[in-house]
């Protein structure tokens, strides 16, 4: 067995490397109603080959629609949807054998033990992954011979990716695919995420986890009621390389904020019980005049606070509800 | 966790065709069939216990067949096997097959290339041979307790009704399965359609001792051909083949009705909410 030495995919801080790849999942106006209700009301997307590609959204905001039109699952109301260079409401076996699949909620075969439920699996595709190393690479070596019915979910869904990946997709969608995971499987989780890009496959990721989604997106999409709100890199995404940063600090009991040089003053949002928040587009100038005005009083500020908006703090702003 | 993966495949560059693994899926079905020990100990034995308690209490008794009368011990056995291969290709195949769409195990295979004619084969097959097993074990009781026998002339009509019912209860299982949409509703949807059908079709009361109508009602549904075919070729006053070509075109055509609603509505998706 050779391990393969393919190029790692290219990873510039905009994505720029990975232009020159095609795309695996193009979308255009992607439109799907129930019942004249709109879940996915228009959306357009691209992915291309070799990237991690996040897809995120609070519940009932059309993730799992589009990820189960991508798949071949449901059909559109109206758009345009290509994947690996099909029509997935047309796709056949081959187009199948192309793809690895994590659903949001899955139970496996109760009765099979996790290797046979593997090489039951890897029996349905031309070119499978080998059933062991599979097995290694999600960390079910050690439960190979355990009953699937007798799985924690932590393993489950560890088998779930394993089955995903048993007939070496090039595409491979994962629905949330550490929810309820402990701290420790979700961070392995990722490794295996990661490994997987390295290897040349396309993920379609839909997450929960801000953490999970800037931890290993290339791009992230961000859709809220039916529709993509925001769509960059996590650096990006939502202006959030431009947006104000929070400088926080608290003063000395006996120095009061009214004694702020006017400059600093200015940018003060909030002040209580002595702790003053500043937001600032330029923190550095901001520093540098408050650094020069608590010196020249004579006052150290231990707890001095810089903090860039988090991805969560963009995504919230992003998702929230129209009042 | 290892970090090295391997790509295989792919990279000798060859394009292998996609498998159609029908033995492959049987295997496995067949293995989570017996290691479900319970629904296999109780499929089997249900029909032997009615065939006991039955047989007992009509110890003595005799019925009007065909040709003559039989002991009532006699007549149980073809009824009970048309019972228990009722509920081995149509009660448990239609529980498992919501059972699998409901809990999403059909909806993983559809990401996969596997066509649904192996994942319907298989199921299938698993339940023909059952339906022979229960065939067979009740075909030894009937002969080593109550003394009856199948004549020779008339074995293969027995055998042919065996796998023609199984078809078709199979087919209806299907059909049956894709009309019910979550697992809870398919004990009671079995019960409420096979008991009652049992009752008026001959399997626990004799069709000589039911009135008219209920017996008249009973032969536009599939239980009774499939228990009357099996009595035929069973009764040893039956004269030549045992073959009755009336009953096995009437559960032929209910097989095709079962096929047509099974093929159009079969589903990979969960449908409960």
């Amino acid at each position: 067995m050779e391990a393969v030495s393919r190029e790692p995919a290219v990873r510039g801080p905009e994505g720029t490397g990975q232009v020159s790849r095609p795309a695996v999942i193009e979308v255009r106006g992607l439109r799907k109603s129930y019942d004249g209700l709109e879940a996915v009301a228009g959306i357009d997307l691209e992915v291309r080959g070799g990237e991690i590609f996040a897809f995120l959204g609070p519940n009932g905001a059309g993730k799992t629609t589009t990820v189960e039109i991508l798949e071949g699952y449901r059909r559109r109301t109206a758009g345009d949807v290509c994947v690996l260079g099909t029509d997935p409401a047309q796709a056949g076996r081959d187009w199948r054998a192309r793809i690895g699949v994590v659903l949001q909620e899955s139970q496996p075969e109760d009765e099979l033990t996790a290797e046979e439920c593997l090489s039951l699996y890897a029996g349905y595709y031309p070119h499978p992954r080998p059933v062991g190393e599979t097995l290694d690479l999600v960390g079910l070596t050690d439960h190979r011979n355990a009953r699937c019915g007798r799985m924690s979910g932590g393993q489950r869904r560890r088998l779930d990716v394993a089955l995903a990946l048993i007939g070496d997709p090039e595409l491979i969608f994962l629905d949330e695919p550490t929810t309820g995971f402990d701290p420790a499987a979700r961070k392995s989780a990722w490794d295996v995420i990661a490994g997987l890009r390295d290897l040349g496959k396309t993920i379609f990721l839909t997450t929960h986890y801000m953490e999970e989604a800037e931890r290993l997106a290339d791009r992230i999409a961000v859709l809220a009621a039916g529709r993509i709100v925001a769509e960059g890199t996590a650096a990006t995404l939502g202006g959030r390389d431009t947006e104000a940063s929070v400088v926080s600090f608290t003063l000395p009991p006996d120095v009061s904020a009214a004694d702020l040089p006017p400059a600093l003053a200015a940018c003060v949002t909030r002040t209580s019980n002595g702790r003053v928040e500043a937001d600032t587009r330029s923190p550095l100038r901001l520093v540098g005049i408050l650094a020069g005005w608590a010196q020249a009083r004579g006052i150290d500020l231990p707890d001095l606070d810089v903090r860039r908006p988090t991805l969560e703090d963009v995504y919230l702003q992003l998702t929230r509800e129209p009042r | 966790m290892s970090a090295v993966i391997t790509h295989p495949g792919h990279a000798a560059g060859t394009r292998r065709k996609l498998p159609y693994p029908i033995g492959h899926q049987f295997h496995a079905d067949l293995l989570c069939y017996r290691r479900n020990i319970q629904s296999v100990f109780f499929t089997i034995l249900m029909p032997v216990l009615f065939l006991v308690i039955l047989a007992s209490i009509f110890r003595n008794a005799t019925v009007n067949v065909p040709g003559g009368t039989i002991k009532e011990s006699v007549y149980y056995v073809p009824g009970l096997i048309a019972y228990g291969l009722i509920t081995a290709a149509f009660s448990n195949l239609a529980l498992s097959v919501v059972r699998n769409r409901e809990s999403g195990i059909y909806k993983r295979r559809r990401a996969t290339p596997l066509p649904a004619s192996v994942v319907i084969a298989s199921r299938a097959a698993i339940a023909v041979l059952t339906a022979l097993a229960i065939t067979a074990v009740m075909l030894g009781i009937g002969w080593a307790a109550y003394g009856a026998s199948i004549p020779g002339r008339t074995a293969p009509a027995f055998l042919l009704d065996v796998i023609v019912g199984a078809a078709v209860f199979c087919c209806l299982g299907f059909a049956m399965a894709s009309l019910i949409r979550n697992v809870d509703a398919v004990q009671p949807v079995i019960w409420a359609t096979v008991l009652p059908l049992s009752f008026i079709s001959g399997i626990f009361i004799a069709t000589s001792e039911l009135p008219r109508w209920l017996a008249d009602i009973s032969y536009v549904f599939p239980v009774h051909p499939l228990a009357a075919a099996l009595l035929e070729a069973y009764n040893p006053h039956t004269t030549g083949s045992g073959l009755n070509w009336g009953y096995l075109a009437i559960l032929a055509a209910w097989g095709v009705a079962g096929l047509i609603i099974a093929v159009r509505r079969f589903n990979w998706l969960p449908r409960g909410g």
